[in-house]
């Protein structure tokens, strides 16, 4: 069984809800990638989303767009972002790692050289915000060397497009609570529950949340449906500006504690 | 190199040009994508919308424009002879205008009444607020903030037309990043929004659409030919920029196979210096604004920067329609200078006295070359794609004028 697979599986068997972290590897610095990645499951993180600085993040909102841009700025590729992965498995062979981004990087690296130094380094799934289920043969290579694709399903996608996207997923569905980009704050948490409640008798896969939950009142009010929540723009911008890698990690541990307990207070 | 029978046959239905174009998009967008698909496949053939449209690039636009032989040009290369395709003469002075009516007719018949755009030097911007002044419909156009301080007049111009124009503060503050906020703004307000790309760029069905709106260039060409030559043109050249002045023109010639077709890129300060924005001649294959297509970008696939005297050229990407016939082999892209651009827009003012604008003088320039390798008796046919007065204060810059 994968490891994402595996981690869903406990968390169904304690009844708990997971929280996925993401932050953009590179930001606030490379020396804090793997310590924050350590602090984030020391505070409760069931699964990391990295997010791989692409220079048109067309999907992303203000917060992510500079984070991208700092993370460039400091030379920040993926040959680097293996490696961080790699020395993050020395500690932790048990949180699954999703990497996060756009097409351009993996056809530019070859996708099935991607694929192979990204399973080589111990990462678990991908998730490309602009290869939409229309364009799956694109990323057919990293399913073939055991990455799973995470899909996203949005307020948009409906009737057989959703049976589409739910029976391409793999390791879980990310839920895009609102149309519009990522750390904009539209959250509707009714809407979301019942567009949720339908893809859960369809998909085959755990349903994550994302997209506007942005602290520990927000996350656990999706936590009340969804098996995962997803966190992002909140957590790096309080990353941003971090003097230090401890600094980073500190930042990291006190923003997710929080979150997790309001999580499991539900539970 | 695979052999191609009947290029009117692309893109298919999944918005394919071989291995280019596709929907690259985020997951929201591929429902008002399949929407705007739907409507314009059933617009496209529909006899009256057709006939909106030729009634607008008629009696709006001023259409047909004239092809002109540029004697005196022909006489001083001293080779083929060089005729214009005349776009700088339509109303809003280029052929954007023949895709921004279109697309606003669209947007009207799907009920849409809020138009947003991206624009570069404003000319796109410019032709999408005119004819949303013209139909009534609220603009709101993205454009990087480089730019604007580049193309202030074009700005001042949007304004005069009704257009609110936002500045754009990411990435290299140019188009590309002016398209990502344009795409940003679509995801949030799809409901109301249509966005009206200004070139064959972004996901299916843009490229199609937007070159079948230009395509009126090609047809009334190549009907214009046979009128006033009795023959079609030996070569058919045009500027690159995302290409939809070059598509409009190539397009209605691609099955003839006996003229030949040259798309002239910019060469910036010369290709091996970094400086360019030659997508085609110098870049590779991956994926930008939603398609699949030659871009300009590093090892990591992150997007480089591009550089053109001309705004309207600096793209770091193009459409996949022209990365589709590069691998065919059925056109040559080629580099042009920014040196090479200004010595022929001087050159046709001076001997034609037509300014053209910076992006087609890259199209004039290439031309000249292609004629001075020909006979006489040859006809290049170039398309002047559009006027150059909102270009004088960047020359008179250049050249160390104030204005
Ligand atoms: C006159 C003119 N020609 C050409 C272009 C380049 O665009 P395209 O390659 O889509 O024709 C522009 C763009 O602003 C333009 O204004």
């Amino acid at each position: 069984m994968s490891r994402i697979d595996a981690r869903f599986v406990e968390l169904a068997a304690r009844e708990r809800t997971g929280l996925i972290p993401f932050f953009t590897a590179g930001d606030p610095s490379p020396e804090a990638v793997v310590p924050v990645m350590h602090a984030l499951v020391e505070a409760g993180a069931d699964l990391i989303e990295l997010g791989v600085p692409f220079s048109d993040p067309m999907a992303d909102g203000p917060v992510i767009q500079h984070a991208s841009e700092r993370a460039l700025a400091k030379g920040v590729g993926l040959a680097r972002i293996f490696d961080w992965v790699r020395e993050f498995r020395l500690r932790d062979t048990a949180t699954p790692v999703v990497l996060m981004g756009y097409m351009n990087p993996v056809e530019i690296h070859g996708a099935a050289r991607f694929a192979a130094d990204a399973v080589a380094a111990g990462v678990d799934g991908v998730l490309l915000v602009d290869c939409p289920v229309e364009e799956i043969a694109a990323a057919a290579p990293l399913r073939d060397a055991g990455l799973a694709q995470i899909f996203l399903a949005a307020p948009t996608t409906t009737g057989e497009r959703l049976a589409r996207v739910c029976a391409a997923a793999r390791g879980f569905l990310y839920y895009v609570s609102f149309a519009g980009i990522t750390g904009a704050d539209r959250l509707s948490t009714g809407d979301v529950r019942e567009r949720v409640a339908a893809i859960r008798r369809q998909a085959s896969t755990p349903v994550a949340v994302g997209f506007g939950v942005r602290d520990a009142a927000s996350a656990a009010a999706i936590g009340e449906f969804a098996d995962a929540v997803v966190i992002g723009s909140a957590l790096v911008e309080r990353l941003a500006g971090a003097a230090h890698a401890d600094e980073a990690a500190e930042r990291a541990r006190a923003f997710l504690s929080p979150i997790r307990a309001a999580l499991d207070r539900r539970t | 190199m695979q052999r191609i029978e009947d290029y009117s046959m692309y893109p298919d239905a999944r918005g394919r040009f071989g291995d280019y174009g596709g929907s690259f998009v985020a997951e929201t967008l591929i429902a008002p994508l399949a929407e705007l698909d739907a409507a314009y496949r059933r617009l496209r053939t529909d006899t009256a919308f057709i006939a909106e449209f030729e009634r607008d690039l008629k009696y709006y636009v001023g259409r047909p424009s004239p092809i002109y032989h540029a004697e005196r040009l022909s006489r001083e290369v001293g080779g083929a002879q060089i005729l214009l395709k005349r776009e700088d003469l339509n109303h809003t002075g280029a052929h954007k205008i023949n895709n921004t009516i279109g697309q606003a007719l669209v947007a009207r018949h799907m009920g849409k009444r809020r138009i947003i755009a991206e624009t570069g030097a404003g000319q796109h911007g410019v032709a999408t607020a005119t004819v949303c002044a013209r139909f009534g419909l609220g603009c709101v156009v993205y454009m990087g903030a480089t730019d604007i301080e580049r193309q202030k007049i074009n700005v001042y111009r949007m304004k005069l037309l009704g257009a609110e124009v936002v500045p754009v503060t990411s990435g290299s503050k140019t188009l590309k990043d002016a398209l990502n906020e344009a795409m940003r703004d679509w995801v949030t307000n799809v409901a109301d929004t249509f966005y009206i790309i200004g070139t064959v760029a972004g996901p299916h069905p843009y490229p199609q659409m937007v070159r079948d709106f230009n395509a009126v260039v090609g047809r009334e060409a190549r009907a214009q030919m046979l009128e006033q030559y009795g023959r079609l043109p030996d070569v058919i050249t045009a500027c690159v920029g995302g290409g939809s002045n070059a598509i409009g023109l190539f397009h209605a010639f691609l099955n003839d196979r006996d003229v030949r077709i040259v798309g002239a890129e910019a060469a910036g300060e010369g290709i091996a210096t970094g400086h360019h924005a030659a997508s085609l001649a110098a870049g590779r294959p991956g994926v930008l604004h939603g398609n699949r297509t030659y871009v300009l970008c590093d090892d990591d696939g992150q997007i480089t920067e591009t550089h053109s005297v001309s705004a309207g050229l600096d793209y770091p990407g193009v459409g996949p329609e022209h990365a589709f016939l590069k691998d065919s082999g059925r056109a040559d892209y080629v580099g042009v200078t920014d040196d090479e651009a200004l010595a022929a827009f001087h050159r046709l003012a001076r001997s034609e006295g037509i300014l053209a604008a910076l992006e087609s003088s890259h199209a004039v320039a290439q031309a000249i070359k292609l004629a001075r390798e020909l006979p006489h008796d040859r006809l290049v046919l170039c398309n002047l794609s559009g006027r150059g007065d909102k270009d004088v204060h960047t020359i008179a810059a250049r050249e160390g004028i104030s204005l």
